[in-house]
């Protein structure tokens, strides 16, 4: 504890780096996601065979890039990306990556569990296409969506510490550097501080859901007579 | 030379394929830690999982846990372990341990969850023990799913024992965290390459597994339009 | 009035669900098509506001060709109530109901107060406005898909099945209202049903539907009882097995009708 305090600043900056690689990797990963998820499933009720496969194509690839390891992909990312190893963008790709892989799928099965029903009922009250993908699909998708989300949030905030191998300053110095002196405190701290980001990041998600999607969380008259 | 060639140079070098530093060694390092960690997981969570899965008991404890596993960073649990217990493989192979409990716990009792009550009914009703319904109807027909948790389980594990390399112990992050050491890219790149496709590898055969599962839990996958 | 011209529908996958039907529903009256599945009488219903287009044949509304009109307008000026209502879960009552004014461009407060009114005719009263479907029950929310369908005051309401999905007290309750309603508003209703009960009970013509969309006997409900058009018709309506051929027997002072096997189906009054 009183490591931490005489530390304070230190680790204000660490936990602000944290906030930023973390919080703009999901929100770019969410962002790509998105328009790949809503493509490769609207692919899917194509005509076309060929641009059916496209679509179970494209979730796959997805899902094989989350299968890379993170260590590795931080590794390889600055010779791909050709920048220094120190910069904190090539975690921040990495990690963005990871998140798209998850993502892609959350929206694709976001999509699917749109009850058809009500996207007939939407059709034959006279929205258009457009109309009922906006104001209709999306926010029906919400709620599964706003989970894959959740696991995607979670899990770049867990992930981004192993940037602290590669020299990426983040929460995760404090498991290197603490390793390194023989100083299990540090590492405590960081566990905790890296544990509480994730929290804080889940609440906003989960609130910012509650805002949103209003309707998801009444309690329903049950039955269905 | 580029860094493609220096790395391609890296694997050419006899002293890669034989010997205690030798990528067959550590390759063999790497999946024995990886078998040692998900056995001691399956310790645990083969028992919980069909436990809840089978009773439907402490599902909201195991949610709540599994989901604040996922939060608890890697690196920090090994290095915190490391230095709790020494040097040595207990440190490395508890962590690894303790991170694939989630995703094996939750293949398993999923499984369970996700089988037609009426089809245990059935069963039951047909005299069957507890015994029996577990082994002959949850199990077979819930096995899709549970490799589907070994497969994220190991995966995760192949990945966190190339961090565990941090720590001191072998395995194919050594390269890594050596090369990086000592400023080697062609050293990182190469061991990097190689975990990589140790993943890919593993995860095409538990892809095929998992297949060749659903299709003993149901014959009829190929065709699943007409359970619709 | 709805004309239904050597309509014919074959879907991509080659299956055909209906061939040269012909069928003219008046204005201001309802029209039941009743089948067992496969008839295609959804088919039917759906082509009226083009949810379905057809391969052959031609649908004309008050003497226009429906194939000339776009169908997201087209769509807006029928309303159309399906089982499960349909309703948006993500919006509250008052605004589902609303939905197709907005959609036609209405404010959005004089679209909540055509809204209500609508609700207070199919019986809800305000308590029920800023609800989410899913916290009312299956009747009322069958009640908010007809309000939903009647909020813009169309013509033309199309009906797929609304009531299949709720109990038969209820379902006797909301055929009760339909009739009420329909006396008051006089829309020009299409109305599919699987069930003869039901359609004797709400049509003004009934007409009986073969697998194919093949037309069995068109008519007025008394109609097609008195000269059922064949042995499929009769079958269909429950003649065969004397469950319509009805006595009347005295018990204990009061007069009661019964069926063919003696069971009770009723009293004399």
């Amino acid at each position: 504890m009183n490591w931490a305090l005489t530390n304070y600043e230190r680790l204000l900056d660490l936990v602000w780096q944290h906030t930023w690689i973390s919080g703009s990797a999901i929100a770019l990963g969410f962002a790509l996601a998105l328009p790949v998820g809503w493509a490769a499933y609207a692919m899917k009720s194509s005509p076309h065979g060929a641009v059916r496969q496209l679509s179970g194509v494209t979730v796959s690839l997805s899902s094989v890039l989350y299968t890379i390891p993170s260590l590795p992909l931080f590794v390889i990312m600055p010779t791909i990306l050709g920048l220094g190893w120190l910069n904190p963008i090539n975690v921040l790709i990495a990690l963005v990556i990871y998140a798209f892989a998850i993502m892609v799928r959350g929206v694709v099965d976001a999509l699917n569990a749109v009850p058809p029903s009500v996207l007939d009922s939407a059709a034959a009250c006279g929205f258009s296409r457009g109309q009922r993908a906006i104001s209709v699909t999306l926010p029906l998708a919400g709620p599964v969506m706003l989970a894959a989300l959740r696991v995607v949030s979670v899990s770049t905030v867990s992930l981004l510490s192993i940037g602290a191998l590669v020299g990426v300053s983040n929460l995760g110095s404090l498991f290197t550097n603490g390793f390194n002196r023989n100083f299990p405190t540090e590492i405590l701290t960081g566990v905790v501080l890296t544990v509480a980001l994730a929290l804080v990041f889940d609440l906003l998600l989960v609130a910012a859901g509650r805002l949103l999607m209003p309707w998801n969380s009444v309690v329903s008259a049950g039955g269905s007579a | 030379m580029s860094l493609l060639e220096e790395t391609v140079a890296w694997f050419s070098e006899p002293a890669q394929w034989s010997g205690a530093t030798g990528i067959p060694w550590r390759l063999a390092q790497h999946i024995g830690y990886t078998a040692l960690a998900v056995a001691a997981a399956a310790l645990v969570a083969v028992p919980l999982g069909l436990y809840i899965g089978h009773t439907g008991r402490w599902r909201n404890l195991a949610v709540l846990s599994t989901g604040a596993l996922r939060a608890l960073p890697t690196l920090g649990l090994l290095t915190l372990l490391a230095l709790q217990l020494g040097i040595g493989l207990s440190a490395p192979i508890i962590a690894l341990a303790v991170l694939c409990v989630p995703p094996l716990l939750a293949g398993i009792y999923s499984g369970l969850e996700a089988v037609d009550p009426a089809t245990v009914d059935a069963a039951r009703a047909q005299g069957m023990t507890e015994a029996h319904v577990i082994l002959r109807v949850e199990l077979p027909l819930a096995m899709p799913l549970i490799i589907g948790g070994l497969r994220s389980a190991v995966l995760q594990v192949i990945a966190t024992a190339t961090v565990a390399a941090f720590i001191g112990v072998g395995g194919l992050g050594r390269y890594i965290i050596d090369g990086l050491a000592v400023s080697d890219t062609a050293r990182v790149l190469g061991g990097a390459v190689v975990v990589v496709i140790l993943a890919l590898v593993i995860d095409a055969l538990f892809a095929a597994a998992q297949r060749l599962s659903a299709h003993f839990a149901d014959p009829a996958t190929p065709t699943k339009e007409r359970h619709a | 009035m709805i004309e239904f011209r050597s309509v014919g529908k074959r879907f991509a996958d080659g299956t055909r669900a209906v061939s040269d039907f012909s069928l003219t529903v008046p204005s201001h009256t309802t029209t039941v098509l009743v089948g067992s599945s496969g008839c295609g009488k959804t088919t039917l219903l759906r082509s009226v506001n083009r949810m379905v287009d057809l391969t052959e044949g031609k649908i004309l509304i008050d003497d226009d060709d429906i194939a000339a009109r776009d169908p997201v307008q087209l769509r807006r000026s029928i309303g159309y109530v399906m089982q499960h209502a349909g309703l948006l879960p993500h919006r509250r009552v008052i605004d589902n109901v609303a939905t197709v004014l907005r959609l036609n461009g209405v404010p959005k407060a004089a679209a909540r107060q055509r809204a209500a009114q609508v609700l207070e005719t199919v019986g809800l009263d305000a308590s029920v406005h800023r609800k989410y479907p899913s916290q009312l029950s299956g009747g009322q929310q069958q009640r908010v898909g007809v309000a939903r369908a009647l909020a813009n005051d169309p013509n033309i309401l199309l009906m797929d099945e609304p009531f299949g999905a709720v109990d038969p007290i209820v379902r006797a309750e909301l055929q009760q209202e339909m009739r009420r309603l329909q006396q008051d508003l006089k829309k020009t209703i299409v109305f599919v049903t699987h069930d003869i009960e039901e359609a004797f009970a709400l049509g003004d013509q009934v007409v009986i539907l073969r697998e194919g969309g093949k037309v069995a006997q068109v008519g007025a409900p008394a109609e097609i009882l008195a000269r059922p058009a064949d042995e499929f018709v009769a079958r269909f309506i429950g003649l065969e097995h004397g469950r319509r051929q009805l006595r009347v027997r005295d018990e204990n002072g009061r007069r009661i009708v019964v069926d063919e096997h003696g069971r009770p189906a009723g009293v004399l009054e």
